[in-house]
């Protein structure tokens, strides 16, 4: 084998490559918290909502769930301006990982609200408080905390799924990877490169959200522990 | 120019569907024995070897599957070898989803009473005596359910594969709207294709799921 390994030319293009870890970071940061707001909403919607709502919320987690992220961003990206929608890559590319993120944690969210219960929310009729007070005060906090963990680990699966993203031309991390390698022919060192930092974003990620849901919810771990 | 029916596009995209289940079914096939391999030592009494495998679990559910395959489709070549887009994505799609399934299947030996484990060691069982004798047969009825939930994102993972090149039903899909102009049927066809191969898969998920729920339910 006559290759040699250069483990800095990933590095050529440093503004690229920075570029690409904040554009990936902000992809996850806006569709996170977008895509669980509108799981929070669909877990509401199914389990409290009106009755003509659930089967429409059922069908759009049905149709996301089993369908590739790939395609939901290339229908977006590519389909909707057929039929007269434009839209930009960004936006493209924030609206899939926000619809995606979205059908996940509401099944997951729902898992949680089908935890608490029954007298809690009983105890809260009680007390006179009215259903949307119920549902935020009562019934959504502990069924959170039962589900942080579960929820943690889709939205880093939605972070790493970002990758894709490249296809339509945002700028994020394997988009560098792809232009580096363009320029210089490093592929192997670029992917490489690449990966590694997403690992460590994929760490860091799951580490910020552990820190917060012990600020949310306490430390339920040691509780159950003492 | 050539104009396209939609049953032109429809025909042509089951072509391309082929591809994609024999590539779900390979890499879940051999995925499934590299798991199995991986679960033994994640389980495993050395302690170095349950880092090595946790480690190998961490890289393969911390990164993005598209780098994986980049990786291998750009790595191998670096050795010499010829690699075509199919090898590259069966490659990637089985590390990746062997991960997956060993991670998942040790939560269902986990779940098993440590009593077994005592009992079976008692008996003077070896390691692999123990876990094919006592743990696993138990630990099947957990797992299948959610091995069939697994086998969803495997399909669902294949769409990758698109872009090393893999011509499966994403690739066709794209192919067809560079020739058709007609991206929004296309992709949603496309979609439906993939929803047809998923649905049943998530809801035997599910149905078992019940079942097995129902049995233990004291």
């Amino acid at each position: 084998m006559s290759y040699h390994f250069d483990f800095l030319a990933p590095f050529d293009y440093p503004a690229v490559l920075v570029k690409g870890v904040l554009v990936t970071i902000e992809l996850i940061a806006i569709g996170g918290v977008l895509g669980v707001a509108v799981g929070i909403f669909g877990a509401w919607a199914r389990t409290q909502g009106p009755r003509w709502l659930r089967p429409l919320v059922s069908a759009y987690v049905e149709l996301i769930r089993n369908t590739p992220f790939l395609i939901q961003l290339f229908f977006i990206f590519f389909g909707l301006p057929g039929i007269g929608v434009q839209i930009g890559e960004m936006q493209a590319a924030l609206l899939a990982m926000v619809i995606n993120l979205g059908a996940y944690s509401c099944e997951i969210i729902r898992a949680g609200i089908a935890a608490v219960a029954r007298g809690q929310i009983e105890a809260g009729l009680s007390l006179a408080m009215t259903r949307m007070q119920i549902f935020r005060h009562v019934i959504l906090p502990p069924a959170l905390q039962k589900i942080w963990p579960a929820l943690s680990s889709q939205v880093v699966i939605v972070m790493l799924g970002s990758a894709v993203c490249s296809q339509i031309a945002v700028e994020e991390l394997a988009y560098a990877a792809n232009f580096i390698q363009g320029r210089n022919f490093r592929s192997f060192e670029s992917y490489l490169l690449s990966t590694a930092i997403y690992l460590l974003l994929a760490i860091g990620l799951r580490q910020l959200l552990r820190l917060a849901g012990d600020r949310l919810f306490g430390r339920p771990a040691a509780k159950e522990a003492a | 120019m050539i104009s396209f029916s939609v049953w032109d596009i429809v025909r042509n995209l089951l072509l391309a569907l082929r591809w994609t289940v024999l590539l779900s079914l390979a890499s879940f096939a051999l995925g499934g024995l590299l798991g199995l391999i991986v679960l033994f030592m994640r389980t495993s009494k050395q302690a170095w070897l349950r880092r090595l495998t946790k480690m190998y679990i961490e890289l393969f559910q911390g990164t993005p599957l598209l780098m994986q395959l980049f990786l291998a489709f750009f790595g191998l070549a670096l050795f010499g070898l010829e690699v075509p887009a199919w090898l590259a994505a069966a490659l990637a799609l089985t590390c990746w989803s062997s991960a997956f399934l060993a991670e998942i299947w040790r939560g269902c030996v986990d779940a098993i009473p440590r009593g077994q484990w005592e009992a079976s060691s008692c008996l003077a069982m070896s390691y692999l005596q123990q876990m094919r004798h006592v743990i696993l047969p138990q630990a099947l009825r957990i797992a299948i359910p959610p091995t069939v939930g697994f086998s969803v994102q495997i399909v669902k993972g294949t769409a990758v594969t698109s872009i090393i090149g893999f011509v499966e039903l994403s690739k066709a899909g794209t192919m067809i709207t560079n020739a058709t102009f007609q991206p929004f049927t296309v992709y949603a066809l496309v979609a439906l294709m993939y929803f047809a191969l998923c649905w049943p898969l998530s809801k035997y998920s599910q149905s078992l799921e019940r079942k097995f729920n129902a049995a233990n339910r004291h």
